[in-house]
């Protein structure tokens, strides 16, 4: 496939393209006259940082939304599309970062919902084939529930291949695969490909993009910045092409001998909240002072319970089962957690971190109001928060518009930035952060990543949870990985891989995998 | 198709003169309706809406003497007022937290029957001191019916508008039943009600040649206690939270469960001292009537205080005119009892609607041909 070029004589007329197309929100233009074309038979980049305007675009194409204004041609000729039903009638098939599917369905039972009804023999046979021809092993009569993540995906592909699509969008498709999963993905894309449908494949990880596609589209705040060829370009340079300036990339710094044990997690147990969510079993981890300890796997591996168990928002059966400095606290509420020195950034910025509707002041007396003293017994001491609110702002150049404004109000990267920062500044003995960068833009990203790593010199326990294999390489000392509820062994950053890591993601047996990570080290 | 979006800046202006504005627009929808029943919009809209005000201001500005007269309408306002003051201010303390007890008007009449059995159960000749005793039973009264709805939320996760709701028209058979068997006065001529209280279970009345009493101190208290409530402490803070984002509450440590035992005794308490002051200030006996709509109405109330307890005590003024305008335009246009609800219920869909467009705005979803 390497040798394969597109030097070939392009035919006349491209399958899709996109003419000038604008796109208003009030007064913010999510897309600024923007082109596009893609030809028959295309795999087509679609690159841009988080809020680039991408998903504007697709959405668009796809009939979610109408352009401000703008034309779309399909086969040359201009088209509307009013809504999905006639995109997909037209022959656009797309796959969405979030699934649509129903988990208490099985995967017959969703495919049909979406297709004109024919029997359901009818149906899995047809299933079956196309699950074959393409690499994409499913068995339609099982309940989507029981699917991995890969899995849901493979069902929204087959999907839409049902329906025979001319163009296959893809949105983010391996923000949620293991590195192998991504590379069975990229097999049964290469094959619809060669079969003569377009691929337009949305992303911002450089290097897929290298190895899957033929062209690219690039956008930056809502322009096209460039329309290039990725073979012929490194990482870097369409990096600096999405971002628009030289990236600072975080060092780390050599790393020093760690102190005691901070944060003990000895044999977690935790049974799933719901049907749907993830049981934690036997969780065991140690992280030191003055190190950085990452956790990577896959989106919804445990990762969200795990980081409840950890602030205190789900108790533990035991106390025993979580020490922080020593100090058994696996029943004790988030409130006598902090006083003994932790602290704590959840993934959800807002409704999570931070309630939109307060003011940033009073979101600091969220998780200090009695770790730091600004709930005097029951009275609340506003000038204290106020004043915590503006160190935090000033430390980490978290800017809005107004003096003390209300969370909401601030971009993701600010949001992100202050939540990060209020518990930072508290100088905590641990922190645990989840996705620390996930949706901000590369300079917050940076000034997070630099914080953590400056924490942790100071002697702090840090513990990052992340779906970013990126980001964990980059500041982490040692890595471990969460599949199905359970974690594998910590292994020091410098010996282990991205193909390590993602053996682990996609669950290889953590003894059979422990021994050759050690044998090589 | 008619689309609802977010507005990318709602005017914060606008969002504080909404109740204004849905004022307004009752008013004219109101003058819209009574001019379709064939009488005279101005006149009859002076007399529900402002004919208090213009007494209360001839008394302001009359010498003594001449200015008695005029203060009987404006005390008789405050009076309506004040229950619905005390349940408003509970309800919007309870709706912040985003828990929705409906059934306000049950938890007044538990408060009226506890209440009321203390007062018929006392010896003869009791004194004033048996107030105190008196409210505190009309406090538990409430408490106790909002338990219920508090517990099946918390235990079983059972929809508390539904539980509180319901229980409001067990709460009202369970005082008809009791007016006439276990309450019923023996020398009442079959009547379905019970003895008179004693006079040491009488509010005492504050102004002479009026019915203002006592009461107004407490709507007063209890919505400035609440206001500190809600803006200075912990407590109100966890209320606002847990209502705003459950998850970030967790987060910062508050329990959900004791804030919807909290929100829904606080609120239903107060619902239980405002039927307790309610029956010992103008109906002093038990009966099956005994106002307890106020508890629907005090929706509003809270509403158009914009779920802020000083802003109960204004939404009670304005709903308590309405109830005296509507009694005036009874007497003096012959305008059925009814418009009075009427004019209510088209303050509160005015409220929400400008509420919803503040946020929203409305797309006509134009079906282009491509």
């Amino acid at each position: 496939m390497a040798g394969q070029t597109t030097s070939e004589t392009r035919p006349e007329t491209p399958l899709f393209e996109a003419r000038g197309i604008v796109k208003k929100f009030g007064e913010f233009a999510a897309n600024q006259d923007v082109g596009l074309v893609i030809q028959p038979g295309e795999k087509h980049a679609l690159l841009g940082e988080n809020g680039a305007g991408k998903s504007t675009l697709v959405k668009m194409m796809y009939g979610v939304m109408q352009p401000t204004s703008g034309k779309f041609f399909w086969n040359g000729t201009e088209t509307v599309v009013h809504k999905p039903a006639e995109a997909r009638d037209m022959g656009i098939g797309m796959v969405f970062q979030h699934f649509s599917v129903f988990d208490a369905l099985t995967v017959v039972e969703n495919i049909a919902l979406a297709l004109a009804p024919e029997p359901m023999r009818a149906l899995s046979q047809r299933i079956e084939q196309v699950s074959e021809s393409y690499g994409l092993a499913i068995d339609p009569r099982r309940a989507v529930h029981t699917l991995s993540v890969g899995e849901k995906q493979r069902v929204e592909i087959i999907r839409c291949l049902l329906q025979n699509p001319k163009l296959l969008i893809m949105d983010e498709p391996t923000s949620v695969l293991t590195p192998q999963e991504t590379e069975v993905l990229f097999e049964t894309l290469e094959k619809l490909a060669a079969e003569g449908c377009s691929i337009l494949y949305i992303s911002h990880k450089l290097e897929e993009v290298k190895a899957l596609c033929d062209a690219a589209t690039i956008l930056r705040h809502g322009h096209v910045v460039a329309h290039c060829d990725p073979k012929a370009e490194t990482a870097r340079s369409m990096a600096e092409m999405m971002v628009g300036n030289e990236i600072a990339w975080v060092e780390k710094a050599a790393s020093t001998t760690p102190g005691p044990v901070r944060l003990r997690v000895s044999h977690l147990n935790l049974p799933a909240a719901s049907e749907f969510g993830v049981t934690l079993k036997d969780l065991s981890l140690e992280v030191c002072g003055g190190e950085v300890v990452g956790i990577a796997g896959v989106a919804g591996e445990g990762q969200s319970e795990l980081m409840e168990a950890l602030t205190g928002e789900m108790l533990a059966t035991r106390a025993e089962t979580i020490h922080i400095d020593d100090v058994p606290m696996g029943r004790a509420n988030p409130t006598q957690r902090r006083i003994a020195g932790a602290a704590f950034v959840p993934e959800e910025r807002n409704g999570h971190a931070a309630v939109g509707e307060l003011t940033l002041s009073e979101n600091i007396i969220l998780s200090h109001h009695t770790a730091e003293g600004i709930a005097n017994r029951s009275w609340i001491d506003f000038g204290k928060a106020a004043d915590w609110a503006k160190r935090v702002r000033e430390a980490f150049d978290v800017r809005s518009g107004s003096d003390n404004p209300i969370a909401g109000s601030l971009s993701g990267g600010n949001l992100q930035k202050f939540v990060v920062g209020r518990e930072i500044l508290r100088e905590p003995g641990v922190l645990v952060v989840s996705q620390p960068t996930w949706g901000v833009d590369a300079g917050a990203a940076s000034v997070i990543r630099r914080a953590l790593i400056d924490l942790a010199g100071r002697g702090t326990a840090v513990l990052v949870i992340s779906q970013d294999l990126e980001e964990i390489f980059s500041i982490c000392d040692k890595i471990a990985v969460i599949h199905h509820g359970q974690l594998s062994k910590e292994h020091p950053a410098a010996e282990m891989t991205a193909e390590k890591v993602g053996l682990l993601m996609g669950g290889a047996h953590p003894e059979a995998s422990e021994i050759p990570v050690e044998e090589i080290a | 198709m008619i689309v609802l979006e977010p507005r990318p800046q709602p005017s914060r202006a606008l969002a504080l003169l909404s109740p204004v504005i849905a004022i307004v627009l009752t008013l004219i929808a109101g003058g819209i309706l009574i001019a379709l029943m064939g009488r005279p919009p101005l006149e009859a809209l002076r007399i529900y809406f402002f004919q208090p005000f213009e007494e209360f201001w001839m008394w302001l500005t009359l010498p003594t003497g001449e200015r008695e007269m005029w203060l009987y309408t404006p005390s008789e306002v405050i009076v309506k007022a004040i229950p619905l003051a005390l349940i408003g201010s509970g309800l919007a303390v309870c709706f912040r937290a985003n828990v929705w007890n409906i059934g306000a008007a049950g938890q007044y009449t538990m408060g009226a029957i506890i209440s009321g059995w203390v007062a018929l159960s006392a010896p003869e000749g009791a004194s004033g001191i048996w107030l105190v005793p008196y409210l505190i039973a009309g406090v538990l009264g409430g408490m106790l019916w909002a338990a219920i709805p508090a517990l099946l939320r918390v235990r079983f996760n059972a929809n508390e508008i539904l539980v509180s709701l319901m229980l409001t028209y067990v709460a009202a058979l369970l005082l008809d039943w009791l007016v006439r068997g276990p309450f019923k006065d023996p020398l009442g001529f079959g009547f379905p009600e019970s003895k008179e209280f004693q006079p040491g279970f009488i509010m005492p009345v504050l102004v002479d040649g009026t019915r203002l009493h006592l009461g107004v101190a407490l709507a007063v208290i209890a919505a400035v206690a609440l206001w500190v409530m809600m803006g200075r402490t912990m407590k109100g803070f966890e209320v606002r939270v847990i209502g705003a984002a459950p998850r970030a509450g967790a987060f910062a440590g508050f329990s959900r469960d004791r804030t919807i035992w909290f929100v829904m005794l606080l609120s239903g308490g107060l619902a239980g001292l405002a039927g307790a002051v309610e029956i010992s200030a103008t109906v002093q006996q038990l009966q099956p009537q005994i106002n307890a709509e106020y508890g629907f109405v005090a929706i509003i109330v809270a509403f158009l205080g914009r779920l802020n307890p000083i802003g109960a005590l204004f939404g009670a003024v304005i709903l308590a005119v309405s109830y005296i305008g509507g009694e005036n335009a009874q007497i003096m246009l012959k305008l059925p009892k009814a418009v009075t609800g009427i004019f209510q219920g088209m303050l509160l869909f005015f409220l929400l609607g400008c509420d919803t467009l503040i946020r929203f705005r409305i797309r006509l979803a134009r079906p282009r041909v491509g």
